[in-house]
């Protein structure tokens, strides 16, 4: 009995069809081959590897100890800008990119082609880096706060509006049908049925773009829109090392303050 | 409010006339139902499960979109109606769903006032505006469902057998001209079950407004209904009084009989 439910039972198993490894094998094969390419244009200057332990340490030297001095005449109200440019930047951001977050959510805009423009719009938006779109708004409005702002904002509309689209069409329908079926007007189907469903998802994803925001916001002053990029900027080009690692301290601060600020945050209205 | 024949068009509530309805070509979920609902009593829609219960009562408000047919209500073809007549009509009329459909994050009174949207203007209602006449009818109506003490309470804060009286009363908020419930018992344990049956047949004769109502427990629907309807593969096959149905019916709406007796036949 056991003997010939074994002889029917011996069939040849493997894991991969034969067609399926030679696919795999030439996935594996391409891989390699990229980062062999990428290596060779890399161009690796052999001196400057074995060089770069000294150059840390002579660097760290050079740093320490941080120009603490500097941080109330310049420093801490560069910070500041750059805090403002975050959180303003994120407050505009946020308005421009709900009604695009409503049009690209395929419950509540039932047109094919209203969401495709909305979703085009925020791909767009979100495809542009900050960088490049405060470089813009530098060249229009010189240099200063309202380029970054707008560079922020402009760019936290596409991640806003794509989360908060998602967060809709996530949405239970039930509720949605209900208010439907006592004759509620879509702008209240809306306001009673959609949003308090998505509080949770909205708040939580504005503050994740804030936390995003005051990071961006210190590496714009770089491109000369505003806050305490500038700072660092002006330090790095007069070689002013001790000061460049104040502003570096202040800004890990300010991100550290801002991460915890967040969490505690969400945790409180989740 | 005077009695009348559930048969005759004179008097009806609810004019269902040829009502077809198929998801997929030439697959008919409804397949030509004819009903006259009467101007009060509760009717049971009784089926196997996938028969197109839930179908024919949502292509009453057109909650589905009814492939033909003639639906009349108020003197009206619900099937032709545009937008904002379609919105008109369903504020006349109430529905309790399987699933309670409330606003979760919403407390009880807003869930109850929300019956009220088709005629608060969308930016009162969002400023919680509304008529002093409906907040006084909605906490009555919470009394009424034995919830007063919970107005300010978050729906999710309560049980499956109090959202659904939320549910109830949200509907009688809109002072409903008809009634449908969809399957209103079915995820709730036997007890809860025929206290919010009791509910519904209570406020529907006091308001004296007809009742559709979707069941899947003939028992509950032999106590509860004025008249049974049997749908069995998208057609009427039974339609009559709770007294007349009996085992010969349920075999031909059902299907098989050795469920009848107890299952050990």
């Amino acid at each position: 009995m056991n003997n010939a439910a074994a002889s029917v039972m011996e069939r040849e198993w493997r894991r991969y069809e034969p067609g399926e490894r030679i696919a795999r094998f030439v996935v594996y094969a391409a891989i390699v081959a990229a980062v062999v390419m990428s290596i060779r244009t890399v161009e690796v200057i052999p001196e400057f590897i074995l060089d770069a332990p000294e150059q840390v340490v002579d660097l760290l030297k050079r740093m320490w100890p941080p120009d603490v001095a500097s941080y109330p005449k310049e420093i801490h109200a560069a910070l500041l800008d750059s805090l403002h440019i975050a959180t303003v930047g994120t407050v505009l951001g946020v308005a421009m990119a709900l009604p695009f977050g409503f049009l690209a959510a395929r419950n509540v805009t039932p047109w094919p082609w209203l969401n495709w423009m909305a979703r085009l719009i925020l791909i767009s938006a979100r495809s542009v880096n900050t960088l490049v779109f405060a470089l813009f708004f530098v060249a229009v409005f010189g240099p200063g706060a309202l380029a970054g702002t707008l560079a922020i904002a402009f760019h936290s509309i596409g991640f806003v509006g794509r989360l908060f689209s998602e967060a809709l069409e996530n949405t239970s329908p039930g509720p949605i049908e209900a208010l439907r079926a006592a004759g509620a007007p879509s702008a209240s189907v809306i306001t009673y049925g959609y949003w308090p469903q998505v509080v949770p998802a909205f708040w939580s994803l504005v503050l994740f773009r804030w936390d995003i925001n005051v990071r961006e916001s210190i590496v714009l002053g770089l491109v000369g829109a505003g806050g305490v990029g500038m700072a660092l900027d002006n330090a790095l080009n007069l070689f002013q090392w001790n000061r460049v690692a104040m502003v570096l301290l202040a800004i890990l601060g300010v991100v550290i303050a801002a991460e915890v600020a967040v969490t505690y945050i969400r945790k409180k209205i989740i | 409010m005077t009695l009348t024949d559930t048969g005759g068009a004179v008097g009806a509530a609810l004019q269902i006339r040829g009502l077809a309805k198929s998801y997929v070509r030439g697959k008919p979920v409804l397949d030509g139902i004819t009903l006259d609902i009467a101007s009060n009593g509760i009717t049971a829609i009784i089926g196997p499960s996938g028969t197109g219960k839930s179908t024919l009562i949502r292509c009453i408000n057109r909650l589905v979109e009814p492939s033909s047919g003639e639906i009349i209500f108020e003197g009206r073809n619900l099937v032709t109606l545009n937008r904002t007549g379609l919105r008109a009509a369903r504020r006349q009329i109430g529905m309790v769903f399987q699933e309670y459909n409330l606003v979760e994050r919403l407390t009880v009174m807003e869930n109850v006032l929300s019956g009220r949207l088709g005629y608060v203007s969308p930016f009162k209602a969002w400023m919680r505006n509304f008529p002093s006449a409906d907040i006084s009818e909605a906490f009555a109506l919470l009394e009424t469902v034995g919830l007063g003490a919970h107005a300010h309470a978050r729906a999710d804060a309560l049980s499956g057998g109090q959202r659904q009286r939320v549910g109830i009363a949200r509907a009688l908020m809109q002072r409903p001209k008809l009634l449908l419930a969809d399957e209103p018992t079915s995820s709730l344990d036997p007890k809860t079950s025929v206290e919010i049956m009791t509910l519904m047949r209570d406020q529907a004769s006091q308001r004296g407004i007809p009742a559709i109502v979707n069941i899947h427990n003939v028992e509950l629907a032999r106590r509860f209904a004025t008249r049974i309807v049997g749908l069995s593969g998208g057609a009427v096959v039974f339609d009559g009084a709770p007294d007349a149905l009996g085992d010969a019916h349920l075999k031909n709406i059902y299907g098989g009989e050795s469920w009848l007796d107890g299952g050990d036949s």
